[in-house]
């Protein structure tokens, strides 16, 4: 490992600043705040492990590690013999509106979409800077702030492009959104920034799903920020799915802004990459909202996870769920930080928190830490972490009736994700997942 | 079909079998009764495979083989089930999901083919029947907020399942009102055959008004003491546990 006693020793920071100079300028508006995110990564710099939100987890130190300048300015053509690999892997027969990314950029002959205009606007973003500048400078970077975060800024400085929905008033989208932010590392290392913006109207309805995967085998980084506007009673189901090979490196931050009696269900799922990094940030803005969120990460290997989420309960009435889990195998390592805060007058919050671990390995480890601030007196609040091993007392009672080690250990594990895994809306995804995390399991064992 | 010879058995250096003796036939049943604290649960737990007990000598024959070489789950297909005392709850597992696994490793292990999903929803519906079980209990998860009598009565189903050549049932009537009590007993009787056997642990005679035993064993102090037939149970039932201990304390002529 690489001990070094300057805070800053590659040249990532500065590869990055001189990327963005020779970016192509956007509109005035969006030109100014990107600019502005520059300048505050300038001053932040990658956050060191001194950063109290990043102590467990030492990315900044990953990525100087595993990237170079050269990867800051991508060049890229996406190869036919690629193109047909990710074909093969997207789902078909499937009812969906289907995006693909490709190391930063939208591919369209391998994108779908199948719901009516008057239903959906969806489009890569890069399109909406320029088609839908109203929409754009309402919501562009009013979630995500920058002046918190380096990878925000960075992101909000950098990405060109992404996915962009907006759902107009009282449309109910049936058939769900599957974006797919795929690096390939066939032709070189790989660092990518997307950037998404989903705007739920009035009374609509919207299923997304943002799935995360590699081709190839080199080091690949993808930094993202997904920016969710719920206008009254909306309903915005969210997953994201990561499925990344062993040298994948992300740091992603989900933004979510609901206002009244607007239901927002996040499902983040984390089975493979290097190292991960989860903000999933929900701001609850008016009476009546309910947010769930539900995480898995079943790991193996050396693989890190970090799951950073913040409900912030502004206004009274409003209720949040959540329930992180993880499997923990081989030397892998989890961490889970969850905040609420409850806002002085948020009286009448519902809030619940709950973070379960089972430790397949010695090797294996978790650092969890609920941080609940609470202003206001009247309120429901609760949280819990557990940490173990299988029970051997529901082992032994399985393999009393006939089952294998493996296959008690298999069925038991399996039952422990599905609390999460069926909060999964797209059936076949869910399948996917399922039967990923059950081969894991059988192989494992 | 199972031959105990001197089986001694301790957890964490305490002794607690303490040389145990005894030889079931098919088509037999037999009640082991004793004081809280004989014995009884752990004689169970040892034939069952659970690992907390360690066995310190002795053998356990079971079908000609070795049943103390045997994995838990080895054991299970060769055709020993334990009825628990305390099912636990398992989250997340279906009793019907689980039940059909368990069942195909039984069935694969004696050379049958896996019961497609129809036969083994037929099979399902006429065992409940046989026990009694509302039908609701096995798409719930296993044991999970079951009642105790829900609990032990899900027992008793999946034995009529899994159809075992020796089932062990330990303390199945505590905590059993009388109803209860009688439907798991009508469940086990009606299991019984000339190619099976049983054995009922408990601590109270009650349950031996209902399934009627062949032979009685009084499980004292990690050793049988006593045996005897029906009689014996009678006699333990009017006389207490303390006649059982002034016998033992009374120096052997």
């Amino acid at each position: 490992m690489q001990i070094t006693s300057t805070p800053h020793t590659s040249g990532l920071k500065e590869a990055f600043l001189r990327h963005f100079e020779k970016l192509p300028r956007s509109s005035e508006a969006v030109q100014l705040i990107r600019q502005e995110a520059m300048n505050r990564f300038e001053q932040l710099g990658l956050p060191t492990s001194k950063n109290e939100e990043y102590r467990y987890t030492p990315i900044s130190r990953a990525l100087e590690k595993n990237f170079s300048a050269d990867e800051a300015t991508p060049a890229y053509l996406l190869s036919q013999e690629s193109k047909e690999t990710i074909r093969q892997q997207l789902p078909k027969n499937l009812p969906a509106n289907i995006l693909v990314f490709v190391n930063g950029q939208w591919i369209e002959d391998l994108s779908s979409i199948v719901t009516p205009s008057e239903n959906l606007v969806i489009k890569p973003f890069s399109q909406a800077l320029s088609e839908n500048p109203d929409l754009i400078e309402a919501y562009f970077s009013r979630q995500a702030d920058f002046r918190q975060d380096a990878f925000v800024a960075l992101n909000t400085a950098l990405a060109e492009e992404g996915l962009f929905v907006y759902v107009p008033l009282g449309k109910v989208v049936e058939e769900p959104i599957l974006a797919y932010f795929i690096t390939d590392t066939t032709q070189g290392k790989v660092m990518t920034q997307a950037r998404n913006l989903y705007i739920a109207g009035e009374n609509s309805q919207l299923t997304v799903v943002e799935s995360f995967s590699s081709l190839g085998s080199l080091p690949a980084y993808q930094n993202v920020v997904t920016e969710v506007v719920l206008a009254q009673h909306a309903t915005v189901h969210y997953q994201k799915l990561q499925t990344d090979g062993g040298q994948a490196y992300h740091t992603g931050t989900t933004q979510v802004l609901q206002t009244a009696q607007s239901l927002f269900n996040a499902t983040t799922i984390s089975l493979a990459g290097a190292m991960i990094r989860n903000n999933l940030n929900i701001a609850l803005d008016a009476e009546h909202c309910e947010a769930h969120m539900y995480g898995l990460y079943a790991l193996d290997r050396k693989t890190h996870v970090d799951n950073h989420t913040i409900v912030d309960h502004r206004q009274p009435n409003c209720f949040s769920n959540e329930l992180y889990k993880g499997i923990m195998d081989d030397q892998s390592r989890g961490v889970f930080n969850g905040k609420i805060y409850v806002r002085p007058g948020a009286q009448k919050t519902n809030a619940f928190q709950s973070n379960k671990n089972i430790l397949l390995t010695d090797e294996a480890s978790v650092d969890t830490k609920p941080q609940l601030e609470i202003w206001a007196d009247d309120v429901k609040c609760s949280h819990g972490a557990t940490t173990g091993q299988i029970d051997p007392e529901q082992l032994f009672y399985l393999r009393t009736r006939g089952l294998s080690m493996k296959q008690a250990r298999a069925l038991l594990l399996k039952a422990f994700a599905s609390d999460v895994i069926q909060h999964i809306k797209v059936e076949p995804l869910k399948e996917q997942i399922g039967q990923m995390i059950v081969t894991r399991l059988e192989k494992d064992m | 079909m199972l031959i105990i010879k001197n089986l001694k058995a301790s957890v964490e250096d305490n002794e607690i079998l303490k040389g145990i003796n005894l030889e079931v036939k098919a088509g037999e049943i037999h009640a082991i009764m004793g004081p809280n604290g004989s014995g009884k649960s752990t004689l169970a737990s040892v034939l069952a495979g659970k690992e907390d007990f360690t066995v310190t000598e002795g053998s356990v024959e079971f079908l000609g083989n070795d049943l103390l070489e045997m994995e838990p789950e080895e054991r299970a297909r060769e055709g020993i089930f334990l009825a628990f005392q305390y099912p636990v709850e398992i989250p997340g597992v279906s009793v019907t999901n689980f039940l059909k696994t368990a069942m195909n490793q039984i069935r694969q292990h004696r050379g049958h083919d896996p019961l497609d999903a129809v036969s083994f929803l037929k099979l399902m519906k006429e065992k409940m029947k046989l026990v009694e079980i509302d039908p609701s209990l096995i798409s719930r998860a296993l044991n999970e907020g079951f009642s105790g009598g829900e609990k032990k009565r899900n027992e008793i189903f999946q034995m009529a399942m899994l159809e075992p050549k020796l089932a062990i049932l330990d303390e199945t009537d505590s905590g059993l009102d009388i109803d209860a009590l009688r439907i798991v007993a009508n469940g086990v009787n009606k299991l019984k055959s000339s190619d099976n056997a049983t054995i009922v642990v408990t601590h109270y005679q009650r349950l031996l008004d209902y399934i009627i035993p062949d032979y009685v064993h009084v499980l004292y102090n990690g050793q049988i003491v006593k045996s005897g037939t029906k009689e014996l149970a009678m006699e333990l039932e009017e006389k207490g546990y303390d006649w059982i201990k002034e016998i033992v304390s009374t120096p052997a002529v």
